[in-house]
């Protein structure tokens, strides 16, 4: 499980035998059956997808098989196109060159199958948190529904009796809570995070983590997750994809591909100090290009 | 869940909680504000009358004092002429402000949210707003003649360069990040504007509203002190013209009242839209 995956045989062959997602997913949906088939967690799958700004190669031949309901996180240095990723598989951004497909189907345009959790909460200023939970809502809903639905989630990231404040009235970590509670509010199939707990203070954001954890246990959507934080990536994700250069190609091209990609052993939540996570964060580092020994 | 209570960032609402209260008892006092603000106010006309009535110092005619202007306003009154000029001047502010702004709001936001519009229309308009306003009435006086409309149009131009460059600033400069967040949850065209881009400018168009406004104002003294035949702006001339200092200081009083009570009710209906929106 340990061992790299950097090529596109080896992982296609480590997603066909099914990293750790699947038992972990059953086990939760036995516990929480009612909520869990409210959600839906489609697949997503990347076929040579690349992305150019100008003349500048910031993506190349990115490949790989995300499995329904499976825990990516994508690591990277800053500036290698982590974003870039998440952004082409959210349509956020058109210019990737390639091919994604989410449940089989081509991405669209702001697609409404995914949804996406940004760095800042982004959260309308004059807008109550309820309200502004609710702009995540989809377009079918009755406004009873719609209300109701907003009331469940807010309940989930236990922001229920904040509903009616103003973003500029909580705390950052709350109002990351209430853009995550928008982002599940049209029950995305693919929930697509960009460093939502970067600009967090390190307790706050491990607290996140968990609630993470929790959402990901009771809705069982699949999560893209970028972040810069290899102890994040260990304890959140299924597995992780290192985006730089491949270490396997004597001459790389320009641009950040599949560095490595990694299955994390253990059911979640995991023990922070294990001896193989340390393993892997040792090799996540190294891949990073920073000294494992001074970690 | 409550995890926060520990964090840095916990603190601020907790802050904003304890200065609420505050706030509260300060408005508490009604008119508490209005009174210190009227300290001023009460000095100066103090002091006008110790250099007009006690001292001496200014003759009747440089500086009459302040009974001799209280008792022209009411000869004015008296006469029907009073509320005569003041009715006339209030009617072409409004009106030439109502067509100026919303102009401006109009164009102002074409062009603040069509990049396109913006290329093409946004020379022209800046080569018009560089064109010191006034430029424009001998032009209007040989167009459009010396009527109402040429007042009102002149009230027009100059309410409309502050509202528009107001909402077209601020809708070029709105949160590029809300407005991307609008559109990954699927809002686009009216809805993100109505969702995301006006809600964001509120506080600006009202800042805009007040100067073009205080233009509009500006602007009315400036065509009544030209043509007129009524208005405050006339009888500022008409009272230089007789030598009435009385007069001419009381059309200056009542220029002051009535900027200072429309912009306060426009202040009012701001007060109330960056309740909802800001």
């Amino acid at each position: 499980m340990i061992s790299p995956a950097s090529t596109l045989t080896d992982y296609t062959a480590t997603t066909a035998a099914g990293p750790a997602v699947p038992s972990d997913a059953t086990s939760v949906a036995a516990a929480k059956p009612d909520s869990r088939q409210q959600y839906t967690s489609l697949d997503v799958q990347l076929s040579g997808v690349g992305r150019a700004f100008g003349s500048r190669t910031v993506l190349r031949d990115v490949s790989l098989q995300i499995a329904p309901g499976e825990v990516l996180a994508i690591l990277g240095s800053s500036g290698c196109g982590k974003s870039t990723l998440l952004r082409a598989v959210g349509g956020l951004d058109t210019g990737s060159t390639g091919e994604i497909l989410i449940n089989g189907s081509p991405v669209q345009r702001y697609d409404e199958r995914t949804a996406v959790g940004f760095q800042e909460p982004r959260l309308l200023p004059w807008r109550s948190i309820h309200k502004n939970v609710s702009l995540g809502l989809p377009r079918s809903l009755s406004k009873a529904e719609g209300r109701e639905r907003v009331d469940e989630l807010l309940e989930l990231v236990g922001l229920h009796d904040r509903a009616s404040l103003r973003p500029r009235e909580i705390s950052g970590g709350m109002a990351q809570r209430a853009s995550l509670a928008r982002a599940l509010a049209r029950r995305p199939g693919v929930l697509l995070l960009d460093e939502p707990f970067g600009a967090l203070d390190a307790l706050t954001r491990l607290k996140m983590q968990d609630l993470l954890l929790d959402l990901h246990a009771q809705t069982g959507t699949t999560v893209l997750l970028v972040t810069h934080d290899v102890d994040e990536a260990l304890q959140l994700a299924d597995r992780v994809l290192l985006l730089g250069q491949d270490p396997a190609d004597p001459d790389p091209a320009e641009g950040a591909t599949i560095a490595r990609l990694l299955s994390v052993p253990g059911r979640r939540p995991r023990d922070r100090a294990s001896a193989e996570l340390a393993a892997l964060r040792g090799e996540l580092f190294s891949g990073l290009g920073v000294d494992s020994h001074s970690h | 869940m409550t995890d926060t209570a520990l964090s840095s960032t916990a603190a601020q609402p907790a802050d904003g909680a304890a200065r609420s209260p505050e706030r509260r008892t300060r408005r508490g006092l009604p008119g508490g504000g209005l009174l210190i603000g009227a300290v001023v106010p009460v000095l100066l006309l103090t002091l006008w009358w110790v250099v007009t009535e006690v001292t001496g110092t200014f003759t009747a005619v440089q500086l009459p004092p302040p009974q001799a202007v209280l008792t022209a306003g009411i000869g004015l009154f008296e006469s029907g002429d009073l509320f005569e000029h003041m009715g006339i001047s209030l009617q072409r502010v409004l009106i030439g402000f109502a067509i100026g702004a919303g102009l401006g709001l109009a164009l102002g936001s074409l062009l603040g949210l069509s990049g396109l519009a913006d290329k093409l229309l946004n020379p022209t308009v800046g080569a018009f707003r560089a064109v010191p306003s006034l430029a424009w009435v001998p032009l209007l006086l040989l167009w459009v003649g010396i009527g109402e409309d040429s007042k009102v149009i002149l009230i027009a131009i100059g309410a409309f360069f502050p509202v528009f460059t107001a909402i077209h600033s601020a809708l070029r400069h709105v949160d590029a990040q809300l407005v991307e967040a609008g559109r990954a949850f699927g809002f686009h065209g009216l809805r993100l504007l109505g969702t995301v881009q006006l809600p964001a400018v509120v506080p600006s168009v009202f800042s805009g509203l007040r100067l073009g406004l205080a233009q509009a104002w500006l602007f009315l003294v400036a065509a009544e002190l030209l043509a007129a035949a009524e208005g405050l702006g006339f009888l500022l001339t008409e009272s230089q013209n007789n030598g009435r200092t009385d007069r001419l200081l009381l059309a200056i009083v009542l220029l002051a009242l009535l900027g200072k009570l429309t912009d306060t009710l426009l202040g009012v209906l701001e007060r109330k839209a960056l309740k909802t929106w800001a």
